[in-house]
Parts: structure tokens; sequence; C-alpha cells
């Protein structure tokens, strides 16, 4: 079995090998620089790493007062925190004055475990996407992240990072290069397409194989960003395959489902079912646990896609 | 003391003069907030005509002061402040709140040359002037950031998160500026919320406080030196206002926070104001 590392682990290792090279990056937390690992920026680079203490809205706005002198700046709290509570300013802060910060919050999704629906965002990619202009990044292993993050530390435009807790596994190719807005096809197939995003790719992986093991060609399809959505990829593979399965941990509402919805429905209304948590609150729980609790492992996934090609 | 004088009176009759624009926009726009705009005048006149280095041919200049408008309403202040001093012309202020005019109803940074933070939001303005300060600091560099905050705005939480933010690393490059009009949308400040006693509130967060009569123009030049002299702590300028300070009729009358004059009101009022001494 490939090495499993967390998205936030190669968040901060990232950034700490970046203080050395990008003397314009600064770096900002609000207590919580272990969890999301920014405290390795802060090891190597003290002077560019500024604790802002448990005020998330401060926090965003002072990101946006530093980009207005030019630099680059990481933001980082819990998906909850940083996108929920400093939602607005985010919005009137940083994303209409078009500043160059990246939110980049961990620990989104159930997978949180143990602290519960509280610290559980589900509804972060939902808000960032609604926000004009936003550039909205989910990626997939920690290989996918660390490119993520050095093309954002040079990116221009504000946008949203969403990183998890938990470890897992390398699903990208070490050839892959990360693109902002496109998508990259991990397996292809013929009978239905998973559109995924997050850790459920690694969940998509599992579910395809143990399909192929049944006699179903599902393709896999790692769309890393949520918005710009690559939707000229969305729009063929699901011609090819005729049937749609959306992967998220976040609610199925508003999130990479919803987006793939508006493509399809616009342009080729296809058989679709998204897999996500069903509208309703998380809960305490083991990571594993939680993901069968709400549906979102590759057992039931698969199942998902053998009931979607009978809508074909 | 001649020349300070002959200084004060050029600077109260470009404020005068700022009052007037500022009725005369908002007249035109039809709608706008007058009040925390005139109570605004005099401080923004002695910021942008006396104490900021500016260059208003090349607004991105690097040696620049910052100032953030974090009441953002009182945009027709800023707005008449930018024009006046050679930002933009002159002529068109009277596009505030058109539709693709640049001057939207609150600031924005990408759209007005000398806006250099969009603001509007209540509370976010001074953490992006912190956030400025903070940049400043960690460059070395010796620029110096205003923040200007209504009172009503002090409500908010968010201002004591970047009180403490200042005061936390020392930001003696930054100086909040409040602009103490004692009323806000649905009355007395100390009725609605009160934030009393907001100077002992500023010193326990670790601000230099000091009060002046934000329509002396004397008063808060020496308040603005004073605070630029400070070292080790960021300086917190309560400036007591009057709200539509300068026309009879929206003096310290809470209708005239976000309502616009009609035609013959702003005939009275500009006429008030020319003969304002």
């Amino acid at each position: 079995m490939a090495e499993k590392i967390a998205t936030r682990d190669a968040y901060g290792k990232t950034l700490a090998e970046l203080a050395v090279s990008d003397k314009n990056l600064v770096v900002l937390d609000a207590d919580l620089s272990k969890s999301t690992k920014t405290g390795d920026f802060a090891k190597v680079c003290p002077e560019r790493f500024v604790e802002m203490g448990i005020a998330e809205q401060n926090m965003v706005a002072v990101a946006a007062g530093l980009a207005t002198l030019g630099k680059h700046v990481f933001c980082s709290s819990f998906a909850i925190f940083a996108v929920g509570r400093a939602f607005e300013q985010v919005r009137n802060a940083v994303a209409y004055p078009q500043l160059p910060v990246t939110v980049a919050a961990t620990h989104a999704g159930i997978t949180v475990g143990e602290d519960g629906a509280t610290h559980q965002a589900i509804e972060d990619i939902s808000l960032m996407r609604s926000v004009p202009g936003m550039t909205v990044v989910v990626p997939a292993d920690a290989h996918e992240t660390a490119q993520a993050v050095r093309l954002l530390a040079e990116y221009d435009k504000p946008a949203y990072l969403r990183l998890g807790r938990l470890a897992v596994e390398s699903v990208m190719p070490e050839d892959y290069q990360f693109q902002i807005g496109k998508g990259f096809v991990l397996r292809d197939g013929a009978d239905a397409v998973i559109f995924a995003c997050g850790l459920m790719v690694q969940e998509a992986v599992k579910a395809a194989e143990m399909l192929a093991a049944e006699g179903i060609d599902a393709a896999v399809v790692n769309l890393p960003t949520i918005k710009p959505l690559d939707t000229e990829l969305v729009i063929s593979m699901a011609k090819k395959c005729g049937a749609v399965i959306t992967a998220e941990e976040h609610n199925i509402n508003g999130g990479l489902g919803s987006a793939v919805a508006e493509v399809l429905a616009e342009n080729c209304p296809t058989p679709m079912l998204r897999v996500g948590v069903a509208d309703v609150f998380g809960q305490s729980g083991k990571p594993a646990e939680l993901m069968a609790e709400y549906g979102l492992n590759a057992d039931a996934l698969a199942a998902k896609v053998k009931e979607v090609i009978t809508r074909k | 003391m001649g020349v300070i004088f002959v200084d004060t009176l050029k600077l109260e009759a470009t404020a005068r003069q700022m009052r007037q624009e500022i009725i005369k926009m908002i007249t035109a726009a039809g709608s706008g907030h007058p009040g925390g705009s005139l109570s605004a005048a005099d401080i923004m006149t002695v910021l942008y005509f006396d104490k900021m280095n500016l260059r208003p041919d090349e607004p991105k200049w690097d040696g620049r002061d910052y100032f953030v408008l974090s009441k953002g309403h009182a945009a027709p202040a800023l707005y008449a402040a930018l024009a006046l001093r050679g930002f933009f012309p002159v002529e068109q202020l009277e596009t505030l709140r058109k539709l693709h005019s640049p001057l939207q109803g609150h600031p924005v940074s990408t759209k007005v040359p000398g806006v250099d933070v969009s603001t509007g939001s209540l509370g976010q303005g001074i953490s992006v002037a912190a956030g400025i300060a903070k940049g400043l600091k960690i460059d070395g560099k010796p620029n110096h950031v205003y923040a200007l905050l209504g009172d009503g705005e002090c409500q908010e939480g968010e201002v004591w998160e970047a009180l403490m933010f200042a005061a936390h690393y020392q930001l003696d490059n930054l100086t909040v500026i409040i602009d103490r009009n004692c009323l806000q949308i649905d009355g007395k400040v100390d009725e609605v919320m009160s934030i009393s006693p907001l100077d002992k509130k500023l010193d326990a967060f670790g601000f230099n406080v000091l009060m002046v009569n934000g329509h002396n123009i004397e008063s808060i030049g020496r308040a603005i030196d004073t605070a630029k002299a400070e070292k080790g702590r960021p300086t917190a300028i309560i400036a007591n206002t009057v709200k539509g300070r300068g026309v009879s009729f929206m003096e310290n009358q809470v209708g005239w926070h976000g309502n616009a004059p009609k035609p013959e009101e702003a005939a009275q009022a500009l006429q008030e104001l020319q003969d304002m001494r």
C-alpha cells in the first residue's frame, strides 16, 4: 500500500520549503499552528509568521492588509472557522478587492473525527464557490497539495485551499503537474464515471477496483479545482460514460456535486447521483466509522455506481 | 505663530469646501450618508492636506502613508478629500453611487486612485489597517497607517480583535481615529449599545489614548503629531465630533445618518457652509 500522508502535513512541509526561496510569503494562524502545520513554517521563518490568537475575523482582514502591501499571504485555521466564522471577511476584505490571499483551511469534512459536528465543516466548498472570483482547490493527496501550495504562493488572486486532518493514500502519479482548473483522469472507463475531490479520490480508486472485479468499468476523475471547474473534461467524460457519480467529503448541497450537476444540466443532462454528507450534521467517531456511517467509503461509492448505471 | 494661524485658516477653508462637495454629491446621488461624512470632514482635511505623505499623481508611491476609512459609509468625505487633493477630477464627484461610476456607495480599492483599502462592512477596515502596519514593520518601513472608525462601529467585535492585535505587536505606526459623534442609525450610541467608557477601554487594550475636539484643526494636527511620536504602542485618538457638523438642520440629528437632502435643503446647506466660520 502507498504511504499515507495528510494533506495538512504536505501543506506545512511545502510552506517551510518555500520560506527560504519566497521572501514575499507571510503566514498567519489563529492558535492552531500545530494542527494546521503552519508551525513548520514558523520554525524556519519566525519573522514572517504572524500568530493571530483565536481571532479568525481579524486574521483574514489582517491578511488583506498584508496583501495590500503586495505580500502573498496564507492564513490558516480549521475550515469551519476560517471560512465559516470569517466568511464575510473573506468575501469583503479579500475577494472583493481581489487580493492575493490563500485561505488554507485544514480539518475540513467529517474526518475531523472525535471533535464532532461543531468542528466538521461540510459547507465550506459551497460558501467559497459562491464568492465571485474565488478559486477553490481541494487536493487529493500530499503530492497534489505540495504542487498546489507552490502554485498558489505565486497566484495573484484570492484562493481557498481545502485540506484534511486524516492521512490519505498517494493517488496521483509522480510526474503529475497540478494546474488550476484542470482535472485528471486517474482511470479511464466506459460504464460510469466518478468525479471526486479530496480524500474521496482514494475511495473512488478503490471503488473502481472493486467494480472492475465484478466486470463494471468505472472511470475515476480527480477534480482538484472545484472553481474554476474543468467543464470540458466533465462534459466529455459524462458523454463517454453516460452515468455520473460525484464524491466529496462535504454536504451534497453546494459543493462538487452541485458544480458538476450545474455543468451537466446545462450542457449534457446525464443520469447522476451525488455522494457526500446527505444534508445532515456529523457527529463524534473515528474517521473510518464516520466515513461508513455517512456513506462516504469505497463500498458505498461502488453501490452508488451500480445504482446510477441502472438509470442509463 | 503667525504662519500656523494662516495654515489653519487655509485648512478650515478646505474643510468647508469638502463639506460643500459632500452635500453636492450626496444630493446628486439621491442617497448616501451626510451625517458621518460631515462629522469626519475636519479630520480628513488635516490628514489629507497637512499630515499624510501622499503623491496624488502617483497614488501607489512606496513612501505614502496609508489611510483606511473603516467607517466606509463616510465615502463622500474620502472622495471629496481625494478629489480636492488632486487624485481625480472634482467633476467626477457627481457620479457618486451611479451605475458604472468608480465612486461606489462604499470605497473600492480597485476602482478609485488613492483608495488603498475597500471598506464598508464595519469592523474590517481597522483589521486591514493593522495588517498593513504589521507588514510595514516586517519590512522595516517608516510609513504611517491611519484608520478612521465610527463610534457605533466600535460595537463590532472585530474592532476589539484588531485593537488587541495592534497593541500586542506594538504597532506604533498605526493611529486609530474614532469619530465620536455619538449617534448611529437606531439612535444615540449610549442608548443603542453603550461603548463607554471608550477611553478607559482603549487604554486597557494597550493604546496611547488622546482626546480632541474633532472640529478643531489645530488640535487634530497636534494629536496626530503626538501619535506619530509615540513609540512602542499604537495610538487611538478619540475625536469628539458633531454628526452633520456645519449644516444646522443636520447637526445631531440621527435622521441624517443615511438620507440625501432634497434640492432646497441642499441649497440651504450650501449657503450655511458658505457662511460658516
